[in-house]
């Protein structure tokens, strides 16, 4: 193996601008006579807006819903049945439905000139009563979002495979779990920089986003220009987590003034905008029961899944991303015979639920994980002895499991037990019984879960959201020097792709990495694409490339046969068309193919050195990798404080193109799942406003909450994909809750029946369940909880 | 989110901010470290007309010692504190206080002076100062005047600073060679703010035991005569003497009602009172 291909640990080219801070992003743009965008957003969460008070001075310089005409609202639709539609319009209309809203679009010379235009914007507000929580707006006589709908219900959705059969198990744990609503928090937030131009006739959107095609699909609808007068270009992206996969009404409203006030507008997300008007996330409710055997076989699982939706069905995912996949992946990686779920996405008057790295998963994972542990508890067994006793074993591969989910190749039960060895679980329970001389407690906590990625046609035909991905596109181009460009859809912000596709090139073609440059974000020069989602990069992009650096080696190996004078085979190895008596290198071949086409035959291919291929795996219905994660920590229980002892992850991601960028994603992921563990929450108060408006309030971990996680790879290889490569970009994000949860439980356990169901793991709460497990409910205590309804 | 437009002045001596500080036309705001002020001015919770850095006047970075007392201008830093930069006559009891006052970054440029005057019941030194009985020095229109911490933080973000008056210094009396003190802070993480902060002082050959919660809804609760929460003797050893029930009643005085709040205090205070006890 070259140190440049798959499977190498080439340093990322990309690092080269970055760690130099030469990275260009949305907000390190300088156009000429470029103003700013401050927006006058909702201060309510439902409302009726009885009027806009635009002061005289600023009429010219505020624009509302009644002067966008012709702007369609976003729509995004599920073909799901029963799936009701909302309409979002770009500023509000007539009726505001979650704080934050847009209401009115402010410009001026500079940010802060802007904001003091809005802060002069009086808004005639009539409050209406709000759905601040999923299980209200459940409820009969519940405020309606969306009158016409009669509930707040986007979608209902149940399957039902024979749970009768489960129902009279010995052993049956019935839990209320809760995950709290997030924000992704990426270093940069979204930003829109918007120009007309006017000689391409030519709408130019530079936003911060991983699907950029998808935008200008998105672009088009609303705004009724053809394809070909819209541009969207996507430079530097600083992190996207899912966040940047949505059509903003920010960037239709900036779309729209771009093209009437002619000169560029700006608008940069401030991080309260972010918190607390857009980057909401993995609000979870379930009411779960695992139906087991007294030796801990699952015999069945039966769950009702709330998922807290918001205002919006948001584009291209749509409102019931999260519920609508529940009911399909809570089974995660355990074969069991029973199962029934019932899954609501509920309106309620706070942002849109947005995708977040691990997509409903990390919810799944938490609400099963946890009733596995309860389940351990009941039968007595090691959690992970419960979870060896029902993980798909490695002969069942392929697999299809209860929910028709095809899992293509894996073995889960050696991850588990390679985490179980690593964490020392026998160490633990000794250093447990001891007990820590600090006063505080030991615990071990495990989770398993698998990462459906790459799905492709198949599984979103059936979802009918405005998006359904389909061949993946790769453009490979010889340049007359030598060096390949490489143009993809996809887009790469923090997941190494100008490094790993590369790596893809270099081990097809053999040039040089050095000479091999990636080029994406630019709906003008890249091919269509979905973009970057669902871990589905490598997968199909880099099998897209390596079908375009084969037809690129083809057509070389025609020039190349012929330069060497040759009828036999010649083989493309290490940048060169190498024939029986001698070689000639692919910059020959180039340099004759463009600048001297004199030499080459008269019967040459004239498609030449350029090639645009697609690709899907030879399965669509996804790539399946995993992870065992094992947590050991230390609880304080005086203070509810926890810290991490030790941390391990043994996954299994396929074939690793570089395994380097792979531990990055493992460490990245693992630190916002800490995040989502033990940290991250945005509350809402009865009147639905979001009580954590900056980072003060909303905590992230940081490098001292994060420990080391010690990584253990498996490869086993995916019989689907090009080089057997399995997409991994979100599964770092998915356990951890579960593992940290399970782990404090584990600890807790020593003073009774302590459990903590409902993530972030605070210090309140783990102090309330301690207080709880001692039967002295705390007076005045359950007031700044919102879980355990139970 | 951007401020609101301000003016700016940054005076070279102590006349030039009294003038400034004098104009009743305007609101002026004073800037020393900007920690807090800065993101208060970006999110647009204040509003001042003038803004006037006081960072370039080097009165407000004096350090004077006596033989009782440290005197450390208003404009010394947290990091100047911790790094040893400043005399320390507490044994070593601010700079360790000094490096735990949120990231190294922050406490780069926030000063003393300012972390008292913004008054969030949530920092540090408003805590650890009053418990060593620090007082704030004073200047102002009508010349200089002096306070004990313990009365100058009056309220949530609220000061006994009339019109025009500044912090000028702070005076740490200087600790015997046999005094012990304890201070433990528990917050959410590394960096954030307090949820509940206990601090002692014993100082036996002064005739000081003084102790604070802090980190609570309002003011620290400071008890300047901390027998009271020791049975017995303190001088017995004060972890074994601690008996939580007045702490608990002081607790309920000042409205925190709420059990887990009231755990953590007293958890707090437990922690600093152990810590004074260790040999």
């Amino acid at each position: 193996m070259s140190n440049q291909g798959v499977g190498a640990c080439a340093l990322r080219k990309e690092d080269d601008r970055l760690l130099r801070g030469r990275g260009q992003f949305v907000a390190d743009l300088r156009l000429a006579g470029m103003m700013d965008v401050a927006f006058v957003r909702s201060p309510l969460a439902h409302a009726k807006i009885l009027g806009i008070e635009i002061p005289a001075e600023h009429r010219g310089g505020v624009f509302t819903s009644e002067d966008l005409t012709g702007v369609k609202p976003i729509r995004a639709v599920s073909g799901l049945p029963g799936f009701k539609v909302s309409v979002q319009p770009a500023l509000a209309e007539g009726k505001i439905r979650h704080v934050g809203e847009l209401v009115a679009m402010c410009v001026a010379d500079t940010r802060a000139a802007a904001e003091d235009i809005a802060a002069a914007v009086r808004l005639d507000l009539k409050e209406l009563p709000a759905v601040h929580d999923m299980l209200q707006g459940r409820a009969a006589g519940a405020p309606l979002l969306h009158e016409a709908w009669g509930d707040n219900i986007f979608l209902e959705t149940n399957v039902e495979i024979d749970i009768a059969k489960a129902l009279d198990a010995p052993i049956r744990v019935t839990r209320e779990i809760r995950t709290a609503r997030q924000c992704m928090a990426p270093l940069e937030g979204r930003g829109v920089v918007a120009h007309w131009d006017r000689r391409l006739e030519q709408l130019v959107i530079y936003s911060a986003a991983q699907m950029p095609h998808i935008v200008r699909t998105g672009l088009s609808e609303c705004l009724g220009l053809d394809h070909g007068n819209i541009r969207v270009v996507s430079p530097d992206v600083g992190g996207g987590f899912g966040y940047k996969g949505i059509l903003l009404p920010e960037e239709v409203a900036l779309a729209w003034l771009a093209m009437r006030c002619g000169h560029p507008v700006r608008w940069i997300e401030d991080r309260r905008e972010h918190l607390t008007a857009g980057a909401n996330c993995r609000e979870h409710h379930y009411v779960i029961t695992g139906y087991a055997g007294r030796d801990g076989r699952l015999l069945g699982i039966d769950c009702e899944a709330t998922v807290d939706s918001g205002a919006y069905s948001s584009y291209p995912f749509s409102a019931c991303l999260e519920a609508a996949q529940v009911a399909s992946i809570l089974p995660g990686p355990y074969d069991f015979p029973a199962y029934r779920c019932r899954t609501y996405s509920v309106a309620t008057n706070k942002c849109p639920i947005l995708p977040y790295r691990g997509v409903a998963r990390t919810g799944v994972c938490f609400a099963l994980e946890l009733v596995l542990d309860a389940i351990a508890r009941e039968t007595g067994l090691e959690p992970h002895e419960v979870r060896l006793r029902n993980l798909v074993r490695p002969e069942q591969m392929p697999f299809d499991n209860i929910t028709k989910k095809h899992f293509d190749s894996g073995d889960y039960p050696e991850a588990l037990r390679r985490a179980i060895a690593a964490i020392d679980l026998p160490a633990v329970r000794a250093r447990q019984r001891e007990g820590a001389r600090d006063g505080r407690l030991i615990g071990v906590g495990t989770a398993v879960y698998c990462e459906q990625a790459a799905h492709g046609t198949s599984v979103y035909a059936g979802w009918g959201i405005p998006m359904v991905p389909g061949y993946e596109q790769a453009t490979a181009r010889l340049t007359p020097d030598g060096g390949l460009e490489l143009r993809v859809g996809v887009h790469s912000h923090g997941q190494s792709m100008e490094t790993t596709l590369a790596q893809v090139a270099h081990e097809i073609l053999g040039i040089d990495f050095a000479k091999i440059n990636v080029v994406h974000g630019d709906t003008a020069i890249t091919p269509y694409s979905t973009g970057t989602w669902g871990s589905r990069s490598m997968v199909m992009a880099g099998g897209a490339v390596s079908r375009a650096c084969r037809e690129i080696a083809r057509r070389a190996a025609e020039i190349g046969s012929w330069l060497l004078k040759t009828e036999t085979e010649v083989v493309v190895r290490n940048g060169k068309v190498i024939g029986p008596s001698g070689s000639v290198t692919l910059e020959e071949v180039a340099r004759i193919w463009y600048l001297h086409p004199q030499d080459l035959p008269a019967d040459v291919n004239p498609g030449g050195l350029e090639a645009t291929m697609g690709y899907k795996p030879a399965r669509d219905s996804g790539t399946f990798s995993y992870a065992a994660h094992a947590a050991m920590v230390a609880v304080d229980p005086e203070t509810g404080g926890v810290e991490i002892l030790d941390y391990v992850i043994a996954e299994d991601g396929g074939k690793l193109v570089n395994p380097m960028v792979v531990d990055g994603q493992i460490y990245g992921g693992v630190a916002q799942g800490i995040g989502t563990a033990l940290y991250e929450e945005m509350p809402f108060d009865s009147s639905g406003q979001p009580l954590a408006s900056t980072l003060a309030d909303y905590l992230l971990p940081g490098p001292t909450e994060v420990p080391a996680p010690r990584i253990i790879h498996m490869e086993t290889l995916s019989p689907y994909t090009e080089f057997g490569v399995k997409g991994i970009g979100e599964g770092g994000a998915i356990a951890p809750p579960a593992a940290i949860t399970n782990a404090i439980n584990d600890a807790l356990g020593a003073l009774g029946p302590a459990e903590v169901l409902q993530s972030p793991a605070t210090p309140r709460r783990i102090l309330e369940a301690i207080a709880k497990a001692r039967q002295r409910p705390p007076a005045g205590a359950a007031q700044g909880s919102a879980g355990e309804r139970a | 989110m951007k401020p609101s437009a301000f003016d700016y002045e940054r005076p070279a001596d102590l006349d030039g901010l009294i003038a400034l500080t004098r104009r009743e036309d305007l609101f002026v705001k004073m800037l020393a470290g900007g920690q807090s002020l800065g993101p208060m001015l970006n999110l647009r919770l204040v509003q001042p007309d003038l803004l006037v850095d006081i960072t370039a006047i080097p009165e407000l970075k004096r350090v004077e010692e006596t033989a009782d007392a440290v005197i450390l201008g208003a404009c010394v830093t947290h990091a100047d504190i911790e790094d040893g930069r400043v005399p320390d006559a507490t044994g070593g009891a601010l700079p360790r206080v000094a490096c735990g006052i949120a990231y190294r970054a922050v406490r780069n440029r926030g000063t003393i002076g300012g972390s008292l005057v913004h008054a969030d019941p949530a920092a540090d030194w408003i805590s650890c100062l009053a418990a060593i009985d620090a007082e704030a020095m004073i200047l102002g229109p009508s010349g200089r005047r002096a306070i004990p911490i313990d009365e100058f933080m009056t309220g949530v973000f609220q000061v006994a600073l009339e019109p025009g008056e500044l912090v000028e210094a702070v005076r740490i009396p200087r600790l015997s060679l046999g005094a012990r003190w304890g201070f433990h802070k528990i917050s959410r993480k590394t960096g954030e703010m307090a949820q509940a902060i206990g601090a002692i002082l014993h100082d036996p050959a002064r005739d000081v035991l003084r102790a604070v919660i802090g980190a609570t809804e309002s003011v620290p609760i400071v008890f300047s005569g901390a027998a009271p929460l020791f049975s017995g003797s303190p001088g017995s050893g004060l972890a074994k003497a601690f008996d939580a029930s007045a702490a608990v009643r002081a607790l309920e005085d000042s409205g925190i009602t709420d059990a887990v709040d009231r755990q953590l205090h007293l958890v707090a205070l437990k922690r600093a009172i152990d810590q004074a006890a260790r040999p």
